[in-house]
């Protein structure tokens, strides 16, 4: 899917970018590409430098070195076409106490030179469940409903690249449910999506390929699936019929109480290595429940790794 | 067709919302002050002949507000976007520098000339006022009004907090509108004082404003304007150098 032609357009292409506040290495070289119409998820503990890079993309933040294009266009130099390309939803719950939900998003509108765009604001408005605040002031709303209208405010100009940073930080059940069926719509419809979220499952569902950021540089990058097989281990958890677990057995034990053993596997060899060594023992089993791979086990191996 | 249009309406919009506070309150404070002023020191004060001091204390005051508010809107403005982070939403969108100066900066004229035009219409019940030249009265409340607009715009781009807007409003805007010549003619200062004020740009805002009203003035209107014009020149530079380089609004 990355894999293209020189002469392909990515959605977004960061050469090795790099920004530095004062002695802080925010980001050390961060080289990215994102193709068109992925689902892309920007992974990577608190001030792993996930807001500063998008910060970039947005040219809300100029680079200390690097370049980004989005949808081929120079975000310093044609920052114009690449901001028209570019919806973003900021990390922060930030809103102008002046105006109402709707007034925000016909100002929002507007600032991209669109000047009769109600059909299009009153479809997202219905998407995102906020018809009923139209009229309400910013200030008026929660939390979630604040969130629900930066989302709005990211796609009044229908961009094709959407950027979504901790979208569903503080949103109920119910909205984050169908914040991800109206933006899985929006990739289905050609939207390039790339999100960053600490919920881990919500990443391992939804994204095509994951990078995973650490201290301002790519630690991992493959699509989700090559992540979970690459990476991730089981989780063996086992009940035997004594209390102490055979010698010699290649895998981390991380808790043992009264016969129950919990073990982290690399891999179905390891499985099969510690049933061996059981069955040698004599030892007999009473209960064992395998866990599939999950990202956050990844996640956790590639932070140790680096 | 690109952002401005909508980011002058909104700037606009912003303050109209608020009127009572950002039109009605000026427009008051202007008129205690001729009340308190004028009529205090009555027709014992004489600044030009014909002229009583009740009618060359308005222009004073109507500049005064001009120049006040057009610098507090621009400024009020950008420095709530900033702390709130509301900036972002005119970070994203394709708007040029150049487009957001303008928007900034013709709202600021807007609201200081709504306000000019409030305390004119209020005090001239009291007051008995002739217009000798509109065309200079009309042009140096635009072009005071612009380099207001343009300093509040350069203070809120540097400031990072409110009290920074205040400070700067406490101790540079109103000293220099204080000294500029609104309660007096700089003749009746010392020569030491009279060569001061020719150094305060304000004092040539004042004095040809007032020109328009009274045909006379104490300094000659047209170098009045030169100064006027390149002061808007100077500054209107610096804020749009400052705009392009991203300083402080991308870091
Ligand atoms: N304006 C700034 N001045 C100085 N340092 C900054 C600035 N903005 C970010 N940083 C620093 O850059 C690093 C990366 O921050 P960034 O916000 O990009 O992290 P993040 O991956 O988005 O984290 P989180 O998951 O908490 O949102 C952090 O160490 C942060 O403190
Ligand atoms: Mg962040």
């Amino acid at each position: 899917m990355v894999a293209g032609t020189p002469a392909m357009t990515f959605a977004i292409e960061a050469l090795n970018v790099e920004k530095r506040y004062g002695a802080l290495h925010a980001l050390a070289g961060v080289s990215l590409a994102i193709a068109e119409g992925e689902f892309f998820g920007l992974l990577g503990p608190n001030g792993a430098g996930k807001t500063t890079l998008i910060s970039i993309i947005a040219g809300l933040v100029r680079a200390s070195a690097g370049q980004v294009r989005v949808m081929g266009a120079d975000v310093v130099s044609d920052y114009r076409r690449s901001r028209r390309m570019l919806g973003v939803v900021p990390q922060e719950l930030v809103f102008d106490p002046f105006f109402s939900v709707r007034e925000t998003l016909r100002l929002q509108s507007g600032y991209f030179g669109l000047r009769s765009n109600d059909a299009w604001i009153d479809e997202v408005m219905h998407h995102l469940d906020l018809v009923s605040k139209a009229d309400a002031n910013m200030r008026t709303l929660s939390g979630g409903m604040k969130r629900r209208v930066l989302v709005a405010q990211a796609l009044v100009h229908r961009p094709p690249v959407i950027v979504l940073d901790e979208p569903t930080a503080g949103v109920d059940v119910g909205l984050r449910q169908g914040l991800w069926q109206f933006i899985r719509r929006l990739n289905r419809d050609g939207h390039t999506i790339v999100l960053t979220t600490h919920y881990l499952e919500e990443a391992e569902e939804l994204c095509d390929r994951i990078a995973m950021l650490k201290a301002g540089r790519i630690v991992a990058l493959d699509s989700t699936r090559n992540l979970l097989e690459t990476f991730s281990g089981l989780v063996l958890k086992l009940r035997l019929d004594r209390d102490a677990l055979p010698d010699g057995l290649e895998a981390t034990q991380i808790s043992a109480e009264g016969g129950r053993f919990t073990l982290r596997l690399r891999d179905y060899n390891a499985l099969e290595q510690v049933l061996h060594r059981v069955r040698e023992t004599g030892a007999a089993i009473k209960e064992l429940e395998l866990e599939p791979p999950d990202l956050e086990d990844v996640f956790l191996r590639v932070m140790e790794k680096h | 067709m690109g952002g401005f249009p909508t980011l002058l309406y909104k700037e606009l919009l912003r303050f109209w919302k608020v009127s009572f506070q950002t039109v009605a309150a000026p427009v008051l404070t202007a008129l205690l002050y001729l009340v308190v002023f004028a009529y205090a020191l009555g027709d014992r004060v004489r600044m030009f002949e014909q002229v009583s001091y009740a009618q060359f204390l308005v222009p004073g005051l109507v500049m005064m507000s001009v120049l006040q508010n057009a610098f507090a809107n621009s400024s009020s403005s950008l420095i709530q976007s900033k702390v709130s982070g509301n900036l972002v939403f005119m970070m994203l969108p394709p708007i040029s520098y150049l487009e957001f100066f303008g928007a900034y900066v013709l709202a600021s004229m807007v609201r200081g000339l709504v306000v000019g035009t409030g305390v004119l219409l209020v005090t001239v019940w009291f007051v008995d006022l002739h217009v000798a030249a509109p065309a200079w009265v009309l042009l140096f409340a635009l072009l005071g009004a612009a380099i207001l607009g343009a300093l509040g715009l350069i203070a809120g781009i540097w400031a990072d907090r409110f009290e920074q807007i205040a400070a700067f409003q406490n101790f540079v805007i109103l000293p220099l509108t204080f000294l500029s010549g609104v309660f007096y003619s700089i003749h009746s200062l010392p020569a030491l004082w009279q060569a001061a004020s020719h150094l305060n740009p304000f004092f040539y805002m004042i004095d040809g404003f007032r020109f328009g009203f009274f045909g006379v003035s104490d300094f000659p209107p047209r170098a009045s304007l030169a100064v006027v014009a390149v002061s808007f020149a100077l500054l209107s530079s610096a804020c749009l150098l400052l705009l392009r380089s991203g300083y402080k609004l991308r870091q």
